[in-house]
């Protein structure tokens, strides 16, 4: 229902950069995750959305125009607290009615006596609850209206929240991390549920979390921030296999990916633990790092050979920590096949394919590979 | 068996010394009303003894209501400790959400004055308050009770350390509900905040119930006085104190309190746990 756009939005608390020029589009209707590490900067852009914070520099636009310096309920964006934020003296029922009543009625209407006197009042309230009503049979929270916040569990706090965010049909939802405060199940099953939500009201979800899982799993596009820049932004699976720098890449997936360093010779060709590969690339000679996602990392066969230091059998899958020389951090590598796992202490030969392998250079920008020419000419003919 | 009862000893102790202790702040209130039940010449009798011999209890009561309108004075204690209370709050909370939740420009250096504030004792200001109802004119009325006390920099202070622990998302919250600044306030912090007030409501009903000093400088007239100045009226009698009826005054006047405290024995204490009055 609205468009979202940040053009070179700055801010810095007490002197230190917060945000160092954010720009960015948020289409109509899409479910935007903005992930990175604590203390990157995203519950502030977040609020500087929302209005809560003013940012130094740089402009907000919702649908087109301008919203700075309006107030953060003129916006009509709705916010999601990590801590849920319900007002602990009223019920699920009176937090919800909160936003409808501070907008349909008047200031005398809202008095505490004086307003249930006033004729407008009594129907203004009949659509309220009609309203409230909708919504808690949407969540499911009919039978729980009548609680305060303190009766109720986290995860129908949380509810409670959506259906306040939800009641006022704002053009967009905001959610600061929404789901961390529950349990490793109710968070997996509350997913779900905003996703699905997300596809029923089709308004525009910017939902900040640190948890790589939840970005991957819910959301159209994912924007990942770091140290106050957003770096990337893309569909989950191009954040997944395309990242464009070495901390996307280590922050999205897990386990995290496997990073070998490596040598670009003056030919272009590349070199991984003494070993060519069989790949070039335009960057000039020097030192990179590669990196391979722990699935496609094979076992078995190839020119590196490691030890086996640690198993995790997960039943469905295992992972398969190898100590290899010459790199300081374990290899990890996915087994999809746990009846027949490495025995421990043993020493395995792993390789894996060229086009599995990202390049970054030493700053940690990602470098263009391309397929050595042998490879290419003979692939046409296996066609 | 054995470690059943470790060392009842230091319980005893401890139970020895708490009742010396209550034994000692009790004293004054279990001789007046000793004294409020005995007629004049028992009062006056070199024999010391707690239960009179013959009980004038009812005689002192109704000598008391006869000599002094002690229910007007009490009337007008309720009258001025409510409204101090009232007018604090109404001047402390949005005070103290500024100074808890807004980010402004001199921020810290105002909650500084405030906390030095607490420092100064009212009788220091009493002679400049006193020549500022004087010039206009206020003196001698419920006014020159109330107002100089409205702004409680105390209140202001644990207010403003009571709200730091409302979550800022909560403030949040209400902003994005379309709840404005004042709304937030009556709203959202009052209702949270319900233990501090009380608290706070408790520490000064009985600071100004029982205030004694500011009523007498700024009051001539006899029919606003407030409790405290109504025993003060049997001291002053020309005939000598009547000792019997002052102690029945007494009694009606700090009866109140002692019933509100009985009511809400538990809220009183947590109140004065949590101002730190003794
Ligand atoms: N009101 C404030 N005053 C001063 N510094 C602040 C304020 N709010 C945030 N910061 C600082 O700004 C930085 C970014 O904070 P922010 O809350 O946006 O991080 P985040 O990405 O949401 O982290 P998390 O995942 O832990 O919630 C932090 O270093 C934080 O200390
Ligand atoms: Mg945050």
């Amino acid at each position: 229902m609205a468009q979202i756009e940040l053009s070179a939005i700055r801010k810095s608390f007490d002197g230190t950069d917060v945000l160092k020029g954010i720009d960015f589009r948020i289409a109509d209707g899409e479910f935007i995750s903005l992930v990175g590490p604590s203390g990157c900067g995203k519950s502030t852009l977040l609020r500087i959305i929302a209005g809560l914070e003013p940012q130094d520099s740089g402009e907000v636009h919702i649908d087109g125009r301008p919203v700075d310096g309006i107030r953060p309920s003129a916006r009509n964006l709705a916010m999601v607290f990590q801590s849920y934020a319900l007002y602990p003296h009223l019920s699920a029922f009176d937090n919800i009615a909160v936003p409808l009543r501070m907008r349909r009625l008047s200031a005398i209407e809202r008095l505490p006596l004086l307003g249930a006197l006033l004729p407008g009042r009594r129907a203004k309230e009949r659509h309220i609850r009609a309203d409230i009503e909708g919504i808690a049979e949407q969540l499911d929270i009919s039978p729980l209206l009548r609680r305060k916040p303190g009766q109720l569990s986290g995860g129908q706090r949380q509810r409670v929240a959506v259906g306040r965010a939800m009641v006022r049909e704002p053009v967009a939802f905001l959610f600061d991390e929404p789901l961390s405060n529950l349990d490793a199940k109710l968070r997996v099953h509350m997913r779900a549920e905003l996703a699905e939500l997300h596809r029923r009201l089709k308004a525009t979800f910017v939902y900040v979390t640190h948890d790589q899982a939840e970005a991957m799993t819910m959301s159209s596009r994912i924007a990942v921030m770091m140290g106050g820049e957003l770096i990337q932004a893309g569909t989950p699976a191009e954040i997944y296999n395309e990242p464009g720098d070495i901390r996307v890449a280590e922050f999205i997936g897990s386990p995290k990916i496997n990073v070998l360093p490596g040598r670009i010779r003056k030919d272009g060709g590349v070199d991984v633990l003494g070993t060519a590969l069989k790949l070039t690339c335009n960057a000039a000679a020097g030192d990179c790092r590669i990196g391979v996602r722990p699935e496609r990392i094979e076992l078995g066969t190839g020119p590196f050979s490691g030890t086996v230091v640690h198993l995790e059998n997960l039943g469905a899958e295992a992972f398969v920590h190898l100590a290899v020389e010459g790199i300081g951090s374990r290899l990890i590598a996915r087994l999809a096949d746990v009846k027949h796992l490495p025995a421990m202490a043993s020493s395995v030969a792993f390789g894996f394919a060229p086009d599995a392998v990202r390049m970054f250079d030493p700053a940690g920008k990602r470098i263009e590979l391309r397929m050595e020419q042998a490879e290419r000419i003979r692939e046409p003919a296996h066609v | 068996m054995t470690n059943a009862h470790p060392i009842p000893f230091r319980a005893i102790l401890r139970h020895v010394l708490l009742i010396a202790g209550a034994a000692l702040m009790l004293a004054p209130f279990i001789w007046m009303i000793s004294t409020a039940s005995k007629p004049q010449t028992e009062i006056f009798s070199s024999e010391l003894h707690l239960i009179p011999h013959q009980f004038a209890l009812v005689e002192n009561l109704r000598e008391a209501f006869a000599k002094a309108n002690l229910l007007r004075f009490l009337l007008n204690g309720i009258i001025v400790t409510v409204s101090i209370f009232v007018l604090q709050v109404m001047v402390a909370l949005p005070a103290a959400y500024a100074l808890a939740k807004l980010r402004f420009l001199g921020r810290e250096t105002l909650f500084a004055l405030v906390l030095f504030g607490i420092l100064i004792p009212p009788q220091a200001t009493a002679i400049p308050v006193f020549l500022l109802l004087h010039k206009i004119g206020l003196l001698d009325s419920y006014a020159a009770l109330v107002l100089p006390f409205t702004i409680s920099v105390f209140g202001i202070f644990l207010m403003r350390q009571f709200f730091k622990t409302v979550p800022d998302d909560l403030v949040d919250a209400a902003r994005m509900d379309g709840i404005s600044e004042f709304g937030i306030v009556w709203r959202v912090m009052l209702p949270a905040a319900i233990p501090a007030v009380t608290a706070f409501g408790i520490f000064s009903v009985v600071a100004h119930w029982n205030d004694y000093f500011w009523p007498l400088i700024v009051l001539n007239s006899e029919h606003l006085r407030t409790p405290p100045l109504a025993v003060a009226h049997f001291r002053n009698s020309e005939a000598g104190t009547s000792y019997g009826p002052l102690m029945a005054a007494a009694m009606v006047i700090i009866a109140p309190l002692v019933i509100a405290f009985l009511f809400a024995q538990r809220r009183f204490i947590e109140g004065i746990t949590l101002t730190g009055i003794k």
